[in-house]
């Protein structure tokens, strides 16, 4: 990520709120492309194998970019030990990404909705006042482009597909965790002072754009949602509740890194 | 990676199939001259079988072998280790990709050749059914094994069909950066902390057996053998590989400061060759014929993931859709 090192000043009002927009995302972004990459050997096709193997990789990569936003201009750690040195409580992911892969159709529609809704805040935040954030969105965009892509084109597929079973199992996937979905737009606190500064939006807002752009998509694909009124949003992750899975995936993740934090591997 | 020097002997074809002598000679004669053999050529019976064979075995390799270093992605310590790794272990499965297409071109669909490895009809590189216990594998694997890899494929990039050329000479450029980031772990362990150390070297012992049995024991240099060379499908013999390969690397083990678990591994002064204790080939057959330590589990996974998939690839396909042989 090529990030300017100067630090740009921020006003005391924003940073708290600054501060807890940037660790969501980069937490998102991290676990999310953390899941993606135990399909590594495991796909359905080589190709499918090898598309969430770059979607995984992107995602690191972002992640990557929002910790070293909030080491350069924020006061937080350097990325490595940010990201790999936390207690669970002080991650602000939405547990949809907690989630384990299972099977294809639940990471799937999982990622389709994950980067439908990573293009939205990427478009928005690429005009972002804070310009350092502004600039780090822009590049993401180009690559999540991709990631949309590619999801359109798989759940198209199955959601056409002459197989009724491939159709049932999209359709059960969509349904299982579009509350989980919908937590991925937990109001943060302070988003207000965000959106009035024009740093970031609320959540609401993307939540609104998202649902047009999932329906969209769906349109056509003989898959839908369920009724957003209806469905239970899934908060709790951006406060530091989480599902009973993302602490073994923490505890995996850190393994080799907490034989010797300070040593360089 | 990955695909290793020694293609486990069969029994031999059924029916043997007699080519024109005519057809023969101008091929033998073209295979001399140096010119690449393509898909719609003609091509000898016998050199299309151990084609197939022999890049069916080196994609498997691919994807099997992306299973022990996959295992370390998402324990990978740190952005960069972790990214480079999720790229390299990516690059294997490509492999995977490129190298079933070429064999396809042959004749042999890649559903067929995936079948037959998890019927266990089709082998793959042995050194995958050893398992990857700790990060220095990592580093082991990654720097060692991708350098044997690379001397095998670099020799049979100059073979003489055409597909797998291309395909060979794409996969060793990437390989080398493979053996880049190998390199790097490895020496970041080797100059690091006492514990890190020890990790590597613990790895360095456990793999060097494998890494011996790599390239396969030395060939009978029988007919069939001197035939395989001359028609370019065997670029070189398993003892010059292994030769090859140990002096390039030896001598980067040991300035690191590292030993080897051979007490008679040494260079000859008068003939230049290393010299080496027994490298258990005893073993190495027992690994072959499925008693390895990981073969049950390697393929395992590689069963699950197929039956898991069935459902995605079942909807995939067009009811009007014809077979299509991909172009080389």
């Amino acid at each position: 990520m090529n990030i300017p090192h100067k630090s740009v000043p921020i006003a005391d009002l924003h940073r708290e709120p600054l501060r807890q927009l940037l660790t969501a995302l980069a937490d998102d972004h991290l676990i999310l492309g953390h899941r993606h990459s135990e399909w590594t050997g495991l796909g359905p096709i080589l190709e499918e194998d090898i598309a969430f193997s770059s979607i995984a990789q992107d995602q690191m990569g972002h992640a990557l970019g929002f910790y070293t936003l909030l080491h350069e201009h924020l006061g937080a750690p350097d990325p490595d030990i940010h990201a790999f040195t936390r207690q669970e409580a002080e991650f602000s992911c939405c547990q949809l990404v907690e989630w384990p892969i299972g099977d294809y159709d639940f990471s799937l529609t999982r990622h389709l909705f994950f980067d439908l809704a990573a293009g939205l805040r990427m478009e928005t935040l690429s005009l972002s006042s804070f310009t350092p954030l502004a600039q780090l969105a822009t590049k993401i965009r180009g690559e999540v482009k991709y990631h949309i892509f590619h999801a359109k084109t798989m759940v198209g597929q199955l959601g056409n597909s002459s197989d009724e079973t491939a159709k049932a199992r999209m359709q059960t996937a969509i349904n299982r965790q579009f509350g989980l979905a919908l937590g991925m737009f937990e109001p943060r606190l302070g988003e207000q002072i965000l959106d009035d500064a024009h740093i970031a939006p609320i959540e609401s807002k993307w939540r609104e754009r998202w649902l047009e752009a999932l329906n969209a998509v769906l349109d056509g694909t003989g898959l839908q949602i369920p009724d957003p009124d209806r469905i239970e949003p899934v908060f709790g992750g951006r406060n530091g509740y989480h599902t009973e899975y993302l602490q073994p995936l923490l505890h995996e993740m850190t393994e080799v890194f907490r034989l010797d934090p300070q040593a360089e591997w | 990676m990955y695909g290793g020097g020694y293609i486990p002997k069969e029994e031999a074809p059924k029916a043997v199939v007699n080519d024109d002598p005519k057809m023969l000679a101008a091929f033998e004669e073209r295979v001399t001259r140096g010119e690449k053999v393509e898909p719609r050529d003609w091509m000898p019976t016998e050199y299309r079988r151990q084609l197939i064979r022999m890049i069916e075995q080196h994609a498997h390799s691919e994807i099997i072998g992306a299973l022990p270093e996959g295992t370390w992605i998402t324990r990978a310590p740190g952005f960069r280790r972790k990214l480079a790794l999720m790229a390299k272990v990516q690059d294997e499965v490509g492999h995977a990709q490129l190298l079933y297409s070429a064999a396809e071109t042959l004749g042999k669909s890649r559903e067929a050749m995936i079948n037959d490895l998890i019927n266990g009809k089709s082998k793959y590189s042995n050194v995958f059914n050893y398992p990857a216990k700790t990060w220095a594998d990592v580093a082991v694997i990654g720097f060692l094994i991708d350098a044997a890899a690379i001397v095998n494929q670099v020799a049979n990039s100059k073979g003489s069909y055409g597909p797998y050329c291309r395909a060979l000479e794409r996969i060793c450029y990437e390989e080398s950066f493979h053996l880049k980031q190998g390199h790097s772990v490895f020496v970041y362990l080797a100059t690091g902390t006492p514990l890190q150390r020890s990790m590597l070297q613990d790895a360095l012992n456990r793999w060097w057996k494998p890494i011996m049995h790599f390239f396969g024991p030395s060939d009978e240099m029988s007919e069939h053998t001197l035939t395989l060379m001359k028609w370019k499908v065997k670029m070189a013999t398993n003892d010059d590989m292994r030769q090859q390969f140990l002096s390039l690397y030896v001598p980067k083990i040991q300035e690191l400061g590292l030993s080897l678990p051979d007490a008679e591994l040494r260079k000859d002064t008068d003939s230049g060759k290393w010299l080496f204790g027994d490298p258990d080939w005893a073993e190495f057959f027992a690994v072959i014929r499925g008693n390895g330590p990981c073969n049950a589990e390697r393929l395992a996974v590689r069963k699950a993931a197929e039956v898991n998939g069935a459902w995605v690839r079942k909807a995939l396909q067009q009811p009007d859709a014809r077979y299509v042989t991909p172009l080389a």
